[in-house]
C-alpha cells in the first residue's frame, strides 16, 4: 500500500467510478438464449418422436427458466462483477443435457430393458439442487481466499472421498470402475467429482505457500531445472495416490484428472517447464505401469484399440465386453455433418449409459457435427472464461485456484469427450453438465460457483482507501 | 504468474482443438464407411423403416413387405413377405430382421430400400412434402411358368438338384431353380419362431442344405454333359470339320501313358466312330482321345470361353466352375468327359447349351432386367451383352446337329417336344469315394422353334437318392424335366 499513499483520494474514486462494468444485463441477455434454444430443442424432441409439442414443455421452460433466474439474481446481489459468460454457458450445457436425457427416456428400445428408470426428472432434481449449492457457495463464500485457511483440511477430506468407493458396504463396483459409492435410500454418489474440487483448493493453498522453494531451489542441468530431492516430495505422493486410484478404482480418467490438474497447477505456481515435463514423464510411467498389471485396463485399452472387435466379442456374449464403444462410432457416423435431428436418431443402441456417459454420442448422432461442435467449443468457451480469471485474479491462491479448476474441468472435458470418441481409452467420467448423474451436476455447479466468486473479486474495483490520516499530510508537501 | 497461465490458456485450446478435429475425422472423413458397416444396426434397421421394394416376375411381385407385429418392443418396422418362397429363393435370396439380406435382397438392397443414389432426388422430394421414402422395384428376367416347371420337376423326382433356363439370344435368366429349398418367409422376423425356422435350415440340422443355391453356388462333376465342350474344341481346333468325319479311335481304348482302360457305359459303337455318332451314344472313348488330341492348353482355352474357372455375377454370385489346368494326359482324357477335377454350376452348363444354340455366341447371364423407380419409372435397364464367342457359327451348327441328333435318336429322346427341333445331352457323374455315392443325372438342351428363334437353353442336375444306380441317367431322370421347363417357355412366347 505504501506506494499508493500519494495518490489522492479524489484519483482514485474516479478510476473506481469508469472501472469494469458489472456486464450483468449481458449476463442476463444470455441467459434469455440459454433458456430459450433448450426450450425449443425440447419442442423439437417432442414434435420428432411423439408428433406433438410435449405436454411438460410449459413446466420445463418455467423450471429452467426459474432455476437460471434464481442463479442470476444471486450473481446480481452477491457477485455483482463476476464473469458473465460462465452462468449462461452452464445453463445451456445443463438445459440441453436434461433435453437429451429426456429424448432417451422416449427411447421403445432403453424403456424395454429392466434397468430402465426415467432419468429426466431426477436430472431436473439434481440441476435444482447443483444451482442451490451454486447459489450457497455465492452468498456464504464472501471471499474465495477464506478457502485458503483449509488447505490441510481439504487434503484430507479429498482423501477420504477418494478413498470411500473402496470402503466395503460402501463402495458400488459398477461395470469395473469403483468409483462411487451406494448410500442407501439415496442412490449412488461419485466422490471422484467432489474431490476434484476440494483437491483443487489443497493444492492451491499448498503450492502457494511452497511455490517459492520449489521454484528457485533447483540445480539447472541440460536447459532443464531439476527440482531438489526433498522438494519432489509432495509430486511423488500426488502422483502415488493417482497410481492408487488407478490401480484400486481402476479408473485411468479420475487418476489422470487428478495428476493433470496437479501437474498444471504446479506449472503456473512455480513458472517452471521442467515439471510438466516430469508430469509428462511421471503419468506416462504409471499408466503403462498399472496397464501392465491390471486386467480392466488393459481390457479399456484393447476395446480403444479395436472396438469392431471387442463389439463382436461382447455380441458372442464373451464376459467383459461391452458394444458401446463401438455403437458410440457408429453414433457419430450415423449422426454425418447435419445430425438427423433431434429424437430421429439411434443412439440408444449404446444402452447401458447412453444418457451418463456416452451421452455426447446422442447430441453427435442428432444434431451432427455442427451440433457437436458447438457443444465442443461451449465447453472450450467455459474453460477460456476460467483461465481468464485466473488472469484477472490479483491473489496467487485465487490465480491458483481458478486455474486449477478450470483446468481439471478441460482435462475431463478431453478425457471423456476423447474417451466418447475413440480418441483415448474409455474411462468413467462423465461430461460436465449433460450427463446424467446427480454428483456431476452438484459438482460442476459448486465449481461454476467457485469460478465466479473468483472473478468477481478479481474484477470488482478496489475498494477505495479509508481515509488516512498520512493522505492529509502528503497533501499539505504538494505544490 | 501470467506467463504460464497463458500458455495453460493455450494448451486448454489445443485439447478442444484435438477434440474438434478428431469429431470432424469421424463425423465427417469416416462417416459414410461407419455408416456401411453391416454391423451397424442402423442399417438393417434402414432397411425394415418402410415397406421394402418388391422384387418382381412378369409383372407381378413375388415378394412383400407388413406391419411387423407382436407387443414386445422391435425396432424393425416392417418384415419381408414372400409368394411362394421356396420355388423363388434362389432368385430372390432372402431378407431377414435377425439374419440379414443375401442374394438379390443383399446386392440390390439400396434399391429396394431406397437409399440408391439414383433416387436421391426423389426422396428429398418426399422428404419436403413429409412423404415416407419409398423403395424402388427390381424388375427380373424370369419366366414364371418355367420356374414352375423347373421347381416342381425337381420336387417331383425329390433328390437334391437345380435347373436353369436362360434365353440364348440374350443371357436372360429364365428359371433358376434348386432343390430341396427354403421357405425365406419362414424366418424373415426377429422373434423365436423365426430363430427356430432358420436353425432347423443350418447345415448342422439339415444335411440336405436347403439354403444352398445349387443353381449357382454348386459345382457338379458335369459328365458327359462336358463333351458337347470337348466337341467344340476339336472342331474350332480344327482337327475334324464335319459331324461326319471318323475320328479314328479305338476301342479298347487306353489311357495314355498308363496301362488303364478307359471304358464305356455298355457295349456301344464306339469303333472309329464319327463324333455325331460318338455323342449321340456318349463315347467316353472317342472324347476322351479328342480331349488328348487337343491337348490340355486348347481344352481349357474352349472351356474358358465358355466361362470355366470364373466366377460370374448374374448379378447374384455363381461359384466359379472349374476345368483343371494341371495335369497329366490321362488326366486330360477323363477331364474331357467331364469327370477327374471337372466341375461345373448348373448355370455354367446351361450356358454352354446356351452359346451353341445361339450359333456360337455366349451371352452374359442376367437376372435383373431393369430397376424400377416406386412410380414405375425405368431408372436403369440391363442391355443383353456379348461375353464371347466360344464356336464360329458354322461349327456351332455343326455342334447343333449332332445335339439334335442325340435327341432325334440318342440318350435323349425324352425331351422330344412335337414341332420344335430339340438339341441336347446327357450326362451320368459318377461321384463320392470310389463313385459309392449316388450319381448326378444331368441334362443340357435348347429349343429352336420352325421359325429358327432360339427361345430357351436348360441345364438340368438331379441327384437321385431313391432309385437304384442302374436306372440313373441323364436321359431318364432330367430330360423330362428340361423338356416340360422348354415346352413352358416356348408356351409362354405364344
Amino acid at each position: 500500500m505504501s506506494s499508493t499513499t500519494n495518490t489522492s483520494t479524489h484519483h482514485t474514486s474516479t478510476i473506481g467510478s469508469i472501472g469494469t462494468p458489472s456486464r450483468r444485463n449481458t449476463e442476463l441477455a444470455l441467459l434469455l438464449f440459454a433458456v430459450a434454444i433448450p426450450v425449443f430443442a425440447y419442442a423439437n424432441v417432442g414434435l420428432a418422436i411423439n408428433d406433438q409439442v410435449p405436454p411438460g414443455l410449459l413446466g420445463y421452460g418455467v423450471g429452467l427458466g426459474l432455476l437460471a433466474g434464481v442463479g442470476h439474481l444471486v450473481v446480481r446481489k452477491f457477485a455483482p462483477y463476476a464473469d458473465p459468460l460462465m452462468l449462461p454457458l452452464a445453463t445451456l450445457l445443463n438445459g440441453l443435457g436434461l433435453v437429451v436425457i429426456w429424448r432417451l427416456d422416449q427411447s421403445k428400445r432403453l424403456q424395454a430393458l429392466p434397468t430402465f428408470v426415467s432419468a429426466a426428472p431426477r436430472q431436473l432434481l439434481y440441476t435444482a439442487l447443483g444451482i442451490a449449492l451454486f447459489v450457497a457457495v455465492l452468498i456464504f463464500l464472501k471471499d474465495h481466499r477464506v478457502l485458503q485457511r483449509y488447505t490441510y483440511i481439504s487434503m484430507m477430506g479429498a482423501l477420504v472421498l477418494l478413498v470411500l468407493p473402496l470402503v466395503p458396504g460402501l463402495g458400488a463396483n459398477v461395470y469395473g470402475a469403483k468409483i462411487w459409492i451406494s448410500i442407501p435410500g439415496l442412490g449412488t454418489l461419485q466422490p471422484g467429482e467432489f474431490a476434484k474440487i476440494v483437491l483443487a483448493v489443497f493444492f492451491a493453498g499448498y503450492l502457494m505457500v511452497k511455490r517459492d522453494a520449489l521454484a528457485l531451489a533447483s540445480r539447472r542441468f541440460m536447459g532443464l531445472y531439476l527440482p531438489r530431492g526433498r522438494d519432489l516430495g509432495p509430486i511423488v505422493v500426488v502422483w502415488i495416490i493417482s497410481i492408487l486410484v488407478l490401480v484400486f478404482e481402476t479408473d485411468l480418467g479420475t487418476s489422470l484428472l487428478f495428476f493433470g490438474m496437479f501437474v498444471v497447477m504446479l506449472y503456473v505456481a512455480t513458472e517452471r517447464t521442467s515439471w510438466i515435463v516430469f508430469g509428462l514423464l511421471m503419468s506416462a510411467v504409471g499408466a503403462v505401469g498399472v496397464a501392465s498389471f491390471e486386467p480392466h485396463v488393459q481390457q479399456r485399452v484393447q476395446a480403444w484399440l479395436n472396438p469392431l472387435r471387442e463389439y463382436k466379442l461382447s455380441q458372442q456374449g464373451v464376459f467383459g465386453h461391452s458394444e458401446q464403444s463401438m455403437e458410440a462410432l457408429w453414433a457419430f457416423g450415423s449422426g454425418g455433418t447435419m445430425g438427423t435431428g433431434l429424437g430421429q436418431g439411434n443412439s440408444d443402441l449404446i444402452k447401458f449409459a447412453a444418457n451418463s456417459d456416452f451421452i455426447l454420442a446422442t447430441f453427435g448422432e442428432e444434431l451432427g457435427l455442427a451440433g457437436l461442435m458447438a457443444i465442443l467449443l461451449l465447453y472450450g468457451l467455459i474453460v477460456e472464461r476460467g483461465v481468464r480469471t485466473a488472469l484477472a485474479a490479483r491473489d496467487p491462491f485465487g490465480k491458483l485456484l481458478a486455474v486449477g479448476l478450470s483446468g481439471a474441468f478441460a482435462l475431463q472435458v478431453f478425457v471423456v469427450a476423447g474417451g466418447v470418441m475413440g480418441l483415448i481409452p474409455l474411462t468413467g467420467m462423465t461430461m460436465p453438465f449433460l450427463a446424467y448423474g446427480g454428483s456431476s451436476v452438484i459438482a460442476n455447479w459448486a465449481l461454476i460457483g467457485i469460478l465466479l466468486r473468483i472473478s468477481d473479486t478479481a474484477r470488482r474495483p478496489a475498494p477505495a482507501p479509508a481515509p488516512n490520516p498520512d493522505a492529509e499530510m502528503t497533501q499539505v508537501v504538494r505544490p | 504468474m501470467n506467463k504460464p497461465l497463458r500458455r495453460i490458456a493455450i494448451f486448454c485450446g489445443l485439447l478442444v482443438l484435438t477434440l474438434l478435429i478428431r469429431d470432424n475425422w469421424l463425423q465427417y472423413v469416416k462417416a459414410d464407411s461407419l455408416n456401411d458397416d453391416p454391423l451397424n444396426r442402423r442399417v438393417a434397421i434402414a432397411r425394415y423403416a418402410t415397406p421394402r421394394g418388391d422384387i418382381i416376375v412378369g409383372g407381378s411381385p413375388i415378394t412383400g413387405s407388413v406391419k411387423t407385429s407382436g407387443d414386445s418392443y422391435n425396432d424393425f418396422e416392417y418384415k419381408r413377405t414372400y409368394k411362394n418362397g421356396a420355388m423363388w429363393s434362389p432368385v430372390t435370396g432372402y431378407a431377414s430382421q435377425a439374419f440379414g439380406a443375401t442374394q438379390l435382397e443383399s446386392i440390390d438392397d439400396d434399391w429396394l430400400t431406397g437409399d440408391d443414389d439414383r433416387l436421391f432426388f426423389r426422396n428429398t422430394l418426399d422428404m419436403i412434402t413429409g412423404k415416407k421414402k419409398q423403395g424402388g422395384n427390381v424388375v427380373t428376367t424370369l419366366n414364371g411358368a418355367a420356374q414352375k416347371a423347373a421347381y416342381q420337376g425337381l420336387a417331383k423326382v425329390g433328390g437334391k438338384g437345380a435347373a436353369v433356363a436362360l434365353d440364348p439370344e440374350t443371357g436372360a435368366i429364365l428359371a433358376l431353380a434348386s432343390y430341396p429349398s427354403y421357405d425365406p418367409s419362414s424366418f424373415a422376423g426377429n422373434r423365436t419362431s423365426d430363430q427356430k425356422a432358420w436353425g432347423k435350415l443350418l447345415k448342422k440340422n439339415d444335411p440336405a442344405e436347403p439354403m444352398l443355391n445349387r443353381a449357382l453356388r454348386e459345382t457338379y462333376p458335369p459328365g458327359s454333359t462336358f463333351k458337347v465342350v470337348t466337341a467344340a474344341a476339336a472342331l474350332e481346333n480344327g482337327l475334324y470339320d464335319s459331324a461326319d468325319q471318323k475320328t479314328d479311335s479305338p476301342l479298347p481304348y487306353t489311357l495314355p501313358d498308363t496301362r488303364t482302360e478307359l471304358k464305356n457305359e455298355g457295349n456301344i459303337p464306339c469303333k472309329d466312330a464319327t463324333m455325331r455318332e460318338a455323342l449321340r451314344v456318349s463315347c467316353n472313348t472317342v472324347f476322351g482321345k479328342i480331349g488328348v488330341d487337343v491337348g490340355k492348353e486348347k481344352m481349357a482355352e474352349e472351356a474358358e470361353k465358355f466361362g470355366f474357372n470364373e466366377e460370374q455375377f448374374t448379378p447374384t454370385r455363381a461359384n466359379a466352375s472349374v476345368f483343371p489346368t494341371k495335369m497329366d494326359r490321362p488326366q486330360t482324357a477323363l477331364s474331357s468327359i467331364g469327370q477327374f477335377e471337372t466341375a461345373a454350376t448348373p448355370l455354367q452348363m446351361a450356358m454352354v447349351a446356351s452359346a451353341v444354340a445361339n450359333d456360337g455366341k455366349l451371352m452374359k447371364p442376367y437376372m435383373v432386367d431393369k430397376l424400377q423407380a416406386p412410380n414405375l419409372d425405368v431408372m436403369s435397364q440391363t442391355d443383353p451383352e456379348e461375353m464371347s464367342r466360344p464356336l464360329s457359327e458354322k461349327n456351332a451348327q455343326i455342334l447343333q446337329s449332332m445335339m439334335e441328333t442325340v435327341v432325334e435318336k440318342g440318350t435323349g429322346t425324352n425331351a422330344k417336344i412335337p414341332g420344335v427341333t430339340v438339341g441336347g445331352k446327357t450326362g451320368t457323374a459318377q461321384h463320392g469315394v470310389d463313385n459309392s455315392e449316388k450319381p448326378y443325372a444331368w441334362f443340357i438342351s435348347y429349343a429352336k422353334m420352325p421359325d429358327g428363334g432360339k427361345p430357351v437353353a436348360v441345364a438340368v442336375v438331379v441327384e437321385d437318392e431313391n432309385a437304384n444306380r442302374d436306372d440313373i441317367s441323364g436321359g431318364g431322370l432330367a430330360a423330362p424335366i428340361a423338356k416340360n421347363v422348354m415346352q413352358a417357355v416356348i408356351n409362354s412366347k405364344k
